[in-house]
């Protein structure tokens, strides 16, 4: 590695240590003079943006292991403590939860340049191989990630995914069990999550490492597909593209940083704010948008296949959705073998070019298909039937049109070289990017005829939102005087209040008008105490089991994370304090039953909540059953999320240094392009 | 002339590398920043720091241990010849120099964290029966430091007295550590 010839460096420290292991010889090698070709357009940025992106999730992941209790019993509770307690925990998490999905937005526009650039073809087969290793070892990586949290979606898309293996013939349930430790999903599998969580992305850096030197021998392709032959088809790597690699990084950083500061649960899903059940499977699960187009193909393949008029089955639906679906990165695998067509680039390839782009709005609309509902039509059509109709344009696509394509497709007249060529970025950058931004798209609604609350003006709604502190103590005094009644508290404590404008004085007295149980004292006996400021809200009920006798054998929630817990959250909560009417005829409703128009199933346990004039307001507001709830719903949003103001302030100061940075990279690309052009 | 343009280039190329240099010394530091100080003690852990006990049922002559902040407080209820014997000291000869009565808010309640200020050990004494050392505080038997009933470093390799640890009575016998 590096030996052979090296020319002497001037500094004598750095001449002592290249010459005993020639570290400075290398990286001048391969990331200072390195030979690039000249006409990169953008998209040879997603490369460098994905690396960046892998040692973000790295620095965060380590933190937040130093934080996270992997256990059954504890998991959610810690991440919740990230989010609360922890010196900047909330941002250390939402840098992790949403870099997850900016690395595979780079990864997708990354594997896709390369689709469309020929970059898999002789002599870089090694290098897309490896790629492909390292896509598959990142989709193991974010799956057992996202079970970690131990919500709603991390337990049920562990359990659909590991059930994946059952469809192994024979053997398929012992392998179940043994990766699960255990009869189901359970603090085994959680463990040993954790543990791969953990090693899987030192695994994905080492193949990085080898997937950068497979790259070194070779050279980058271009988008040309035609290799460089003279020096003036290349440039040195520095400064021209680490330049223009740090420009790119920027203006991926700015979109990022948004959605970190505001949208940050826009990618995830409400249900993994429910802690994990194991025995309630949410209305509609899908997995993170990432893997939507595989999840879409494995539910495509919905009968059996066979000797048609006979019994007999070779492969069971089953079976045969997890083939398509394992099958439709595998090929991947194989693919500079199933286009072996000697002209790299799609820009000389009309055909390839026309098919492949439709191959791309494909694996969109798959996208799309896998966050529906299983059952959801587009008009009369049947979604499924799309979403076979599409696995079946994917898997035609590799296997019959680019064999058929690389024997009688006629290319274009290439050019010489490079610097010859005009050099012009074409328009299908937007459309890859377009695509692969349309699965990031929200996904479904639960099923259901409810009525969509109305949406309303919320003050903490916006890039500059922020709690009003009068509403959120009325919201408190809503919550302590009738909310409180049947629903816990229990992630909030009493010195939160602090935010919502009380002195710690106030916040005292407040914690000492409740008793909490103590204990054990010197004699082992538990005691009663007046609450103190570090003591959590205290619950109505002493457990869960004396929760459901209380009401009826429907367990009130926890209303801590009740916003982030639904979609739109404060305009649903609001809905359903104020969506009570009277059921329509014919609707028989039993004791315990009521009406809400906004509850999906309209039929809610809950009698209605909030009576006009049922709570005292001492400064002057309306005292109606709408105010109450704008007030209590402002409240528990800020209990949900309470560095709301924190996390928009900070985003602005992040966004205009990134933007800045953004800004002065591109006048030193231009600068330093300025003579090469 | 070709050559001042090229000159001046020059320098304004290198002023916008070196401004980008800054940036992202400057970016990189603020990521580091948050991931560092997440290591710092959480809320609930500071929200966490009292402790309140109750001393009225200590006998005389008695030591209780309690927790705060994970580490063990000594209270002692001292009897009159302890107080005495911590009195008489010539603070001039101590390592660390301090009067009893700068150490203690009533001289019968002696109220020290129970770490050993040498390394982190947890000195024993606290049961009359066990082994007190020569000035009759507590021994460490990490290392063989010695401390008097004033908890004051008399022998041994520990550089300090034992900690004394922010507290107030809030009754006369009800104390409130932290």
């Amino acid at each position: 590695m590096g030996s052979g010839y090296r020319q002497p460096f001037k500094n004598p420290v750095v001449e002592w240590i290249d010459s005993r292991m020639p570290v400075f010889t290398l990286m001048q090698k391969e990331y200072g003079v390195f030979p690039v070709p000249r006409n990169f357009n953008y998209f040879w940025n997603f490369g460098a943006i994905a690396g960046v992106m892998l040692v973000v999730m790295i620095a965060t992941g380590i933190v937040l292991a130093m934080h996270y209790t992997a256990h059954v019993d504890y998991a959610f509770d810690s991440v919740e403590r990230i989010m609360r307690d922890v010196n900047g925990g909330w941002l250390i998490r939402y840098l992790h939860m949403n870099g997850a999905s900016f690395f595979f937005i780079a990864v997708y526009i990354h594997i896709f340049r390369g689709m469309y650039y020929g970059s898999y073809k002789k002599p870089r087969e090694l290098l897309w191989i490896l790629g492909v290793l390292i896509f598959l070892l990142m989709m193991a990586t974010a799956f057992m990630g996202y079970v970690l949290p131990w919500g709603q979606m991390s337990y049920w898309g562990a359990t659909v995914i590991t059930n994946l293996f059952s469809a192994i013939p024979l053997v398929g349930d012992s392998i179940v069990s043994w990766l699960w430790g255990g009869f189901s999903v359970d603090n085994p599998t959680l463990n040993r999550f954790f543990a791969l969580h953990y090693l899987m992305p030192f695994v994905i850096f080492a193949v990085v490492f080898l997937h950068v030197w497979a790259l070194h021998v070779p050279g980058s392709n271009n988008p040309l597909g035609i290799e460089p032959q003279t020096e003036k088809d290349t440039l040195s790597f520095h400064p021209y593209y680490t330049v223009k690699d740090t420009f790119g990084l920027m203006v991926f950083l700015l979109i990022f940083a948004a959605f970190v500061f505001y949208a940050p649960d826009y990618l995830g899903h409400p249900d993994n704010y429910t802690p994990a059940n194991p025995l309630v499977t949410p209305a509609h699960i899908v997995p993170e948008w990432y893997f939507l187009p595989f999840y879409a193909m494995l539910r495509a393949i919905t009968f059996n296949i066979g000797i048609p008029g006979t019994e007999i089955v070779f492969i069971t639906a089953k079976l045969g959705g997890v083939i398509a679906m394992f099958g439709s990165i595998l090929l991947w695998f194989v693919l500079p073998w199933l286009d072996t067509h000697p002209v790299r680039s799609a820009r000389f390839r009309p055909l390839y070019r026309l098919f492949f782009l439709i191959l791309i709005a494909v694996f969109a609309l798959l996208g799309y298909i896998g966050s529906q509902s299983a059952d959801a039509h587009w008009g009369p059509v049947p979604l499924s039937l799309l979403g076979l109709a599409c696995t079946g344009y994917y898997y035609a696509f590799f296997l019959g049109i680019l064999p058929w394509l690389s024997r009688y497709e006629k290319a274009k007249a290439l050019p010489s070289s490079i610097h010859e060529a005009v050099l012009k970025v074409k328009a299908p950058a937007a459309i890859v990017i377009l695509a692969v931004l349309c699965l990031a798209s929200p996904s479904a609604r639960a099923a259901g005829d409810a009525v969509h609350p109305p949406a309303q003006h919320w003050s903490f709604n916006g890039p500059f939102g922020t709690f009003d502190r009068a509403s959120l103590q009325r919201g408190l005094k809503v919550y302590r005087e009738v909310c409180s009644a049947c629903h816990s508290l229990d992630r909030v404590h009493y010195r939160n209040l602090e935010a919502l404008g009380y002195d710690e004085a106030q916040v005292k007295a407040i914690a000492a008008e409740y008793t909490v149980t103590d204990g054990p004292n010197d004699e082992g006996e538990m005691f009663e105490r007046p609450a103190r400021p570090s003591d959590p809200f205290k619950a109505p009920f002493m457990n869960e089991n004396a929760a459901k006798f209380a009401n009826n054998g429907a367990l009130p929630p926890d209303l801590s994370l009740i916003v982030k817990a639904r979609h739109n959250g404060p305009d649903y909560v609001s809905g359903i304090l104020t969506g009570y009417e009277p059921a329509p005829e014919g609707h028989e409703l039993l004791p315990g039953q009521n009406w809400n128009k906004y509850m999906p199933g309209h039929v809610i346990a809950m009698a209605p909540p909030l009576l006009d004039g049922g709570v005292a307001y001492e400064d002057g507001s309306p005292e109606t059953v709408e105010q109450y709830s704008h007030d209590v719903v402002n409240f528990l949003t800020w209990a949900a999320d309470p560095y709301l103001e924190e996390r928009k302030r900070l985003g602005i100061s992040v966004l205009i240094f990134l933007a800045v940075f953004a800004g002065l990279m591109y006048a030193v690309k231009r600068r330093l392009w300025s003579d090469i052009h | 002339m070709t050559a001042d343009i090229k000159h001046e280039g020059g320098t304004r190329r290198d002023f916008l590398q070196l401004t980008a240099g800054a940036f992202g010394v400057v970016g990189a530091a603020s990521v580091a920043w948050p991931l560092v100080n997440s290591l710092n003690p959480a809320k609930d852990t500071l929200a966490l720091s009292t402790t309140e006990i109750d001393l009225a049922p200590v006998q005389l002559g008695q030591s209780i241990t309690v927790m705060w902040r994970g580490k063990p407080v000594f209270i002692r209820h001292r009897t009159p010849e302890e107080i005495q014997k911590a009195q008489d000291v010539d603070v001039s000869a101590l390592n660390d120099k301090e009067p009893d009565s700068q150490r203690v808010q009533k001289p019968e309640w002696l109220v020290v964290v129970g770490i050993c200020t040498h390394l982190g050990c947890v000195p024993v004494g606290q049961k009359t029966t066990e082994e007190r050392g020569e000035y009759g505080g507590w021994f460490c038997p990490c290392h063989g430091s010695e401390y008097d009933t004033s908890g004051r470093i008399r022998k041994g390799p520990a550089p300090k007295n034992l900690a004394v640890p922010p507290y107030e009575f809030l009754t006369d016998t009800l104390i409130k550590i932290g």
